[in-house]
């Protein structure tokens, strides 16, 4: 399959964007990844700027008859990056950049990961331990709600006890 | 130094296993990205950030015996030779961006070579388990063992909503990356390559061709990887690639049966020819030599050529890359020299076939 992009060299790079809200599938070569700067999933050696620039225009275009404010800008306390940085070079600057600019990266991650913006995954075991009761509490009223739709009290009891004996171990690790 | 004894002290330990489906699936690939939580990341971290997280990396992890692995040696970038790190990076055990970028880069390996961790690369640590043939599963399995060993020591930038904190908003939520690298010349030959190459990208999988020292896609080597990190778990996004893998491998195992019956005489012809340029030439340029490697490969795998051992291929696909020509020869070469020297080093391990 040739490039793409120069239709001379044999494209070796193949994967998918999506773009307004539609799959496009690429083909290029690496000598036209390099100079465009292409957004390469895996590889270092690229930016995502062009990516996240796009982002960028399509946040600030407020809904029609809205008055544009001047985007106000948002600044990392812990690291100094500030929101136009990260959108140049496609990278935070420390943990807490995810916290400050927390308002902007729903659109970012969902375009990124297929209309993913939460984690679905691992939890740390040492860090997570309470994070882990928590997530288990939720699946378990979510349960509870179900068992309560389709009128199964005796489940719904013993579920309800589960959640207050898992909120009553958070508590006393907290007092404790 | 003889040429077997280079080759047995150059070649990763890990790679002399050969792998489930190791015909197809040369190696399977698996790199957890994890981050300190009260260190900017490397791209933002002072020179002192980064040397002090080195010195966690040494004072809890170096020379420690870990139950799967075993020792772990920590090598630092700046102590090191161009070279030295050069073989590091075509033997897939550090990034280029490791070996050059870093303002304080080290690497903790294991002696098989199959466990690297990567320090202050993109992100503080980066996991990469590299296992041979199609294990996709076991080197999650063992990526997921280190991840746990490290995070009983240090505090990892983890939230409950984005999951782990990477520096790259690619790899956010599980930051893993899992990959294989496949040999799919039969699927190439018989032209099938460009129809599966858009089906697979559908699947949110990215491909992308290995090359040598050129900028084409060579040796009918395919790099498959997932494009998504966040949102999925860790198994269903390895078993995503996986079901993938599997598909490619049947078809690719039916267009080599399909080549044997229809065109025996040709495709017989195509790998000695290869094989018969591979044992004489004087004079070969890298991209030459992974194409023909391909295809002595081919014939092995098919049956045709059958005194020769099957991970030839990869492993003088490593050896006749431009930093162990220079490790084996004990000096900086030319280009021109290199070609010399990749002819001379591909026709000497022939002939210890031959010998054999
Ligand atoms: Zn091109
Ligand atoms: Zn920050």
């Amino acid at each position: 399959m040739l490039c793409q992009e120069c239709q001379q060299r044999q494209a070796t790079l193949h994967f998918t964007k999506i773009i307004n809200g539609k799959k496009t599938e690429f083909h290029i070569c690496d000598v036209c990844a390099k100079e465009k700067g292409e957004y390469i999933p895996g590889s270092n050696s690229f930016s995502i700027h062009q990516l996240l620039s796009g982002l960028l225009d399509v946040n600030f275009s407020a809904g029609a008859g809205e008055v544009k404010k001047p985007p106000q800008e948002l600044k990392c306390k812990n690291c100094g990056m500030t929101y136009q940085q990260f959108a140049e070079i496609g990278r935070f600057g420390c943990a807490d950049c995810y916290e400050t600019f927390n308002p902007k990266l729903d659109p970012i991650f969902k375009r990124i990961h297929s209309g993913n913006a939460v984690h679905g995954g691992k939890i740390p075991k040492r860090i997570g331990k309470d994070l882990q009761v928590h997530r288990q509490i939720e699946q378990l009223k979510q349960k509870l709600q179900e068992a309560v739709t389709n009128e199964e009290f005796e489940h719904a009891a013993e579920l309800r006890d589960n959640i207050r004996s898992l909120e009553k171990s958070l508590q006393d690790k907290k007092e404790g | 130094m003889s040429l077997q004894n280079f080759i047995s002290e150059a070649i990763s330990p890990w790679m002399k296993n050969e792998g489930p489906d190791a015909d197809i699936v040369l190696s399977s690939r698996v790199r957890l990205a994890r981050n300190l939580n009260n260190t900017p990341f490397p791209l933002a971290a002072s020179k002192e950030n980064l040397e002090a997280v080195i010195k966690l990396a040494e004072e809890k992890f170096a020379n420690r015996t870990h139950r799967k692995f075993g020792n772990l040696e920590l090598l630092k970038m700046e102590d090191m030779k161009q070279n030295e790190k050069r073989v590091l990076v075509e033997k897939h055990l550090i990034s280029p961006n490791l070996s050059d970028e870093s303002k304080a880069g080290a690497a903790l390996l294991s002696e098989d070579e199959s466990l690297s961790i990567m320090i202050n690369e993109e992100d503080h640590i980066r996991i990469q388990v590299l296992l041979s043939g199609f294990q996709l599963d076991q080197s999650l399995k063992y990526a997921n063992e280190i991840d746990d060993w490290m995070e009983e020591k240090a505090d990892f930038a983890f939230d409950e909503k984005r999951g782990y904190l990477t520096s790259c908003p690619t790899n956010v939520g599980t930051g893993l990356r899992a990959s294989v690298m496949m040999h799919l010349p039969a699927l190439v030959i018989t032209r099938q390559m460009n129809r599966i190459l858009p089906a697979i990208n559908q699947l949110g999988l990215v491909v992308r061709g290995i090359y040598g020292e050129g900028s084409e896609a060579l040796g009918n080597l395919f790099q498959i990887s997932n494009q998504i990190t966040l949102g999925k778990s860790e198994d269903d996004i390895v078993e995503d690639l996986r079901s993938v893998v599997i598909q490619l491998i049947q078809q690719e195992r039916a267009a080599r049966e399909s080549l044997l019956q229809e065109s025996k005489l040709q495709i017989e012809d195509r790998v000695y020819r290869s094989y018969g340029i591979l044992s004489y030439s004087r004079n070969m340029e890298s991209k030459e030599a992974t194409q023909r490697l391909s295809d002595v490969r081919l014939g092995i795998d098919l049956g045709l050529i059958d005194n020769v051992s099957g991970n030839i291929l990869n492993e003088l696909m490593i050896l006749t890359q431009p930093g162990f020509l220079q490790q084996y020869a004990g000096e900086i070469l030319s280009p021109e020299q290199r070609d010399q020297r990749r002819a001379a080093l591909i026709r000497e391990r022939l002939k210890l076939e031959k010998d054999k």
